[in-house]
């Protein structure tokens, strides 16, 4: 479970990291995404991971097979803000394919 | 501590927000009333902003810690009101004024839900000045970014959508990698409040220190983004430059931020314990890299907005460097060069704007071309004989003047006194005994040199623009335009005049920040309010 997990994060990350390099808007953004995949899942696995565990107290039940709720509130969050602004950047993508015709993220393509 | 002064601490964060959700009911077309509203926010925040900068420094018990929801300390989410964040606050409310009134003049009118963006912008601020806790810190961050992803686009236009794509972009990954610091952090030290954080870290056993080290150091990067540290500033002129001029007189205080939010945190947990001195080197060396960039800028920019761009990674170059240093006196000097160098650099892209206006765009080209060439106009015919300046011409060069002795740090202004009571601090640390060290010689050196280039620099473009003015008309200046930037320069004066208080304050600021026990027993021993009924609250309770 923790390997396919961190497996998981790290190619993401990887592929992420390649993408926003790229000099194409669209690259960029998906690359923006799948980071904020990978750092989403990252933020859910600092709780540990645990599986079929209910992040809630209840009585007789020791607080070790507990899941920690904070990473589960914090991902709540950082999903919330990170889809917010992803939707903004495609906004502002498509003006600047608009104004200057070209998906290159400097406005222009380097001249071959 | 009780009764309505003590819930004035959210008053900066609550105001903003519900202006910024009361405007979005007015028609764009209802732009007075939006702006009269706007304006009245900005207004209450002075006043809230000051109210609370007296009730701070007063001589009472009053602790500033306000228990949102009303739960203890580690488990609710606190605001902290203390020297450093009020001071903060109260800068932040003098900028938004001036830049609001400035706005109102014609930038407002163009485009959507100005007003709007700018209430949420002081939410974000606000809220990131006051937090005690780093989720909540991202939350106001992120808060404050996405109106600034708006306020820069404001104004259309292919320069600003460009500069807005790569500053939305470079945002977004440092958004990510603020995720990924604060959660290494929850990982290992079980905890986001900062104070029970700073409480918790000598108890860390070393490899889960490493972990949590690697955390705050990814963290890190996200706040150095923001203030634009070399090798992560080549955003923020381009974007500075590209934003509607009362925009870019906001975002003045937005690099600022990044700079409190660093020394808070280095102040609260790497003061003592295993971890001192953490990233104290990526700070010296990191704002010796920066001022050196930003110094080659000043001097190699043509355009003004260029210049002012590169003046702000100057005068963060020198606060991380003085960071780096962490030393009590030289900091207080600093604290006192942030806010001159942040009422400057703000007027001063106000100011541009105004200036360049009675420009047409190839203009600047021209001149310089011009200048490369040799002296082109020798031969222009004069047009009349005894050409008065103009009033607006005179008003606007005085304002020019003063904010290149201010960006140079030359008397009588207060960039002056900041950079002499930095200097002197390091130069006295001499004084004791031991010479100043290699490195200081360094600093003192740079901070010398970048404030000849700005000299040097704003010296050039004052007299290309108004000494050798090709078009030679008369920029149509408002009065609710130039008076911001009065007002503004004007405080500098003030500082100038009172600077022997505001010197006190600042010590009092970094002494009390120094002592992290202060704020750590501030926090923790915040009282829940007890229930109406004189019950106590269940949320004291076995929970």
């Amino acid at each position: 479970m923790e390997l396919v997990l961190a497996t998981a994060i790290g190619v993401m990350t990887g592929c992420g990291v390649w993408l926003i390099l790229r000099p194409r808007t669209y690259q960029v953004i998906v690359g923006l995404s799948l980071l904020s995949y990978a750092v989403n899942l990252f933020i859910f696995g600092v709780g540990g991971v645990k599986t079929n565990v209910p992040p809630i107290l209840v009585d007789g039940v020791p607080n070790s097979t507990l899941a920690d709720p904070v990473p589960q509130a914090l991902v709540l969050t950082a999903i919330v803000i990170g889809f917010a602004t992803t939707a903004l950047f495609l906004v502002v993508l498509l003006a600047s394919r608009g104004l200057t015709g070209t998906d290159h993220v400097d406005g222009r393509n380097e001249p071959k | 501590m009780t009764g309505w002064s003590h819930h004035l601490i959210i008053a900066p964060i609550l105001v903003p927000l519900v202006v910024a959700a009361l405007l979005l009911f007015f028609d764009e077309r209802q732009r007075v009333v939006k702006a009269m509203i706007s304006l009245a926010s900005t207004l209450i925040l002075v006043a809230v902003s000051l109210a609370l900068l007296r009730i701070e420094s007063g001589p009472n018990d009053f602790d500033g810690v306000y228990l949102l929801g009303n739960w203890a300390a580690p488990f609710g989410i606190v605001l902290v009101l203390d020297a450093l964040s009020a001071l903060m606050l109260l800068l932040t409310a003098l900028l938004s004024v001036a830049a609001l009134v400035f706005s109102l003049a014609r930038w407002h009118a163009v485009g959507a839900h100005f007003h709007t963006m700018f209430q949420l912008l002081l939410v974000g601020l606000n809220g990131a000045f006051l937090t005690g806790d780093l989720f909540n810190l991202f939350v106001f961050f992120e808060v404050m970014l996405a109106a600034s992803y708006g306020l820069l686009l404001h104004g259309s236009g292919p320069l600003r959508v460009k500069a807005g794509m790569h500053y939305i972009a470079v945002n977004l990954a440092a958004a990510l990698l603020f995720l990924i610091g604060v959660s290494l952090i929850y990982g290992t030290a079980g905890t986001l409040n900062m104070a029970d954080l700073a409480a918790r870290i000598p108890d860390i056993e070393p490899d889960r220190r490493m972990l949590m080290e690697a955390g705050a150091g990814v963290l890190g990067i996200a706040f150095l983004i923001k203030a634009g540290m070399w090798p992560l500033c080549f955003w923020l002129p381009t974007a500075y430059s590209a934003a509607s001029a009362p925009v870019a007189g906001i975002f003045a205080i937005m690099s600022k931020l990044g700079i409190y939010i660093i020394l808070r945190l280095t102040m609260l947990l790497f003061g003592d314990g295993p971890s001192a001195g953490f990233g104290a080197d990526v700070l010296l060396y990191g704002g010796i890299a920066t001022i050196i960039f930003g110094t080659i800028g000043v001097l190699a920019s043509q355009a003004l907005g260029r210049l002012a761009g590169f003046s702000v990674l100057v005068s963060s170059g020198t606060l991380l460097m003085v960071l780096g240093i962490n030393d009590g006196a030289i900091s207080s000097g600093a604290l006192l060069y942030l806010v001159s160098s942040t009422l400057t650099i703000s007027a001063f892209f106000m100011l541009i704007e105004l200036v360049e206006r009675g420009q047409d765009a190839g203009a600047i080209v021209l001149a310089v071309t011009m200048e490369a060439y040799g002296d082109a106009d020798e031969d222009e015919p004069e047009e009349g004989e005894g050409v008065t300046m103009p009033g607006t011409m005179a008003i606007l060069g005085i304002c020019f003047a003063a904010c290149g002795i201010l960006l140079s740090g030359l008397p009588p202004l207060s960039g002056f006194i900041a950079k002499f009571a930095m200097l002197s601090a390091m130069m006295g640390t001499g004084a004791i005994g031991v010479p100043p060290t290699a490195t200081v010689w360094i600093l003192v050196t740079l901070v010398i040199l970048s404030g000849i280039a700005a000299l040097i620099s704003m010296t050039r473009a004052g007299i290309r623009t108004f000494w050798s003015s090709l078009e030679g008309t008369v920029p149509r200046v408002l009065v609710i335009e130039i008076v911001p930037v009065m007002f503004l320069l004007f405080l500098t004066l003030a500082l100038t005049v009172q600077a022997g208080p505001a010197m006190q304050y600042m010590d009092t600021t970094i002494r009390s920040l120094s002592n992290p026990r202060i704020y750590i027993d501030a926090v923790r021993n915040a009282a829940v309010v007890p229930d109406y009924d004189g019950v106590s609250s269940t949320n004291t309770g076995s929970n």
